[in-house]
């Protein structure tokens, strides 16, 4: 089998692969880019651990093809911490216990930015419904939508003072 | 397996019609790659369409909108003019999975994944849409209904590619809505689906429907006596007592884990006259 040869951006770095055609993006992110942080769940899209952005949208790396990110942009959860400092996110899932076994934790974070970017003020059921394709076996979820509500709390204060 | 990209439909059309093993056509890939990594189907070619022109394109034009076959579920929840004209059809599609299956997932892959239950197919039957397919012998227009034809069976000819998903013009006092059943509160697949798409006159009186179930037949099915029901009527309590009664006498479908028959039956009547009510007050009428 020949492979493919594939130019995307990994969380703004350009990156080059090769890759078989039945490889798919996640299989590409964890044994070929060493990016683990994306977790092999289901692998049907319906568990949610192995969530990425394609281009600012939320998608399961499960259900894309390697091949298919010729000359797109893919944000993974490695890209979410900037250097030392942590993702307002990630300190708040750490601050509320949000996370046991911590595999769908990666999923949780990148869906959960990805519903505060496009709306900073969810409501409790908003939060639900926009984390409902991410599975976890361990806390219930209270205290992720907890976690996810407090830093949307946070944030808003945060943008409001760099806006007055 | 290989995986193609073509820039065109026609070398697309090409590609699929000259491979002699299994071919299949690359969307949004929620339903495709999942029954690639089971192992259910095992394909020779895989023709990604994402990079042919329109392909992801919503366009309103002086009959309706295109909606080309790549367009994301999430693309359609986004587009201001189409969810104003077409609210149930856009709420249907956006039924479909999670936020991440959003991301990806078509109507026009609905509709050729062929499920009974696919969310979108009941409300784009009930709004008319019209599909345009582009294959080796060229161009042709259907009506959605006649693309599925039993669990997981299409129309399609070898070589054929649905281009876009035609949407028409609504008069004014128009209306649509969807509604289904499903045990859970997000996702989930459909028990029972119900599409309704109305227009008004001045009075309120009702002079165009159609209504699809899903969900209930081996196929999506367009239930014309549903429409009779509420054709001349101010949907009054004896109309959509007609209509839900046309609903349930048009289902046949199957004991599952999900539902039983009798429920099924039951269940297409209550959701037909709540969806009826919900497209009623968007086409203005009280």
């Amino acid at each position: 089998m020949s492979g493919i040869t594939v130019n995307a951006k990994i969380n703004g770095d350009p990156v080059e692969f090769i890759c078989e055609a039945d490889e798919t993006l996640l299989d590409v992110l964890r044994n070929r880019l060493g990016l683990t942080g994306a977790k092999e769940g289901c692998s049907t899209g319906d568990c949610g651990a192995c969530s990425v952005t394609v281009d600012g949208r939320l998608t399961c790396s499960c259900l894309v093809l390697g091949a298919e990110i010729e000359g797109h942009n893919i944000g993974t959860i490695e890209g979410m911490a900037h250097g030392e400092e942590l993702h307002p996110l990630q300190k708040k899932f750490i601050e509320h216990a949000a996370l046991q076994c911590g595999v769908c934790t990666p999923g949780f974070l990148i869906a959960a930015k990805s519903l505060l970017d496009k709306n900073p003020d969810p409501t409790e059921t908003e939060i639900r419904f926009g984390l409902a394709g991410n599975l976890c076996r361990c806390t219930g979820y209270d205290k992720i939508v907890r976690a996810v509500q407090d830093t949307a709390k946070e944030m808003r204060k945060t943008n409001s003072r760099k806006g007055a | 397996m290989r995986y193609e990209r073509p820039t065109t439909l026609k070398a697309a059309a090409q590609m699929l019609a000259k491979e002699k093993g299994q071919a299949f056509i690359l969307a949004g890939g929620t339903d495709l790659l999942v029954r690639l990594r089971t192992g259910f189907i095992e394909p020779d070619l895989i023709v990604d369409i994402k990079s042919i022109n329109g392909s992801k394109t919503i366009q309103k034009t002086a009959t309706g909108f295109k909606i080309g076959s790549a367009v994301s579920g999430a693309e359609l929840g986004e587009h201001a003019a189409l969810k104003k004209a077409w609210p149930g059809v856009v709420e249907a599609a956006n039924l479909i999975g999670s936020k991440q299956v959003q991301g990806r997932c078509t109507m026009t892959g609905n509709l050729c994944n062929a499920s009974p239950a696919a969310d979108s197919v009941p409300a784009l039957v009930a709004a008319a849409a019209k599909v345009v397919i582009v294959g080796p012998k060229g161009k042709r227009t259907v009506a959605a209904e006649e693309i599925p034809v039993g669990p997981g069976k299409t129309s399609l000819k070898k070589g054929e590619i649905i281009e876009s998903i035609v949407l028409p013009k609504r008069p004014p006092k128009s209306g649509d809505a969807y509604l289904r059943f499903i045990p859970r509160t997000e996702m989930d697949i459909a028990v029972v689906g119900v599409g309704v798409s109305l227009t008004l006159d001045g009075k309120g009186v009702v002079t165009k429907a159609r209504v699809a179930l899903g969900a209930v037949a081996p196929t999506v099915r367009l239930v014309p006596a549903a429409a009779k029901a509420l054709i001349g009527t101010k949907m009054d309590k004896a109309a959509l007592d007609a209509l839900a009664a046309a609903c349930s006498a048009a289902c046949s479908p199957i004991d599952d884990k999900r539902g039983t028959r009798d429920f099924r039956i039951k269940v297409a009547g209550v959701l037909a006259r709540r969806a009826a009510v919900i497209a009623r007050k968007r086409a203005g009428g009280k």
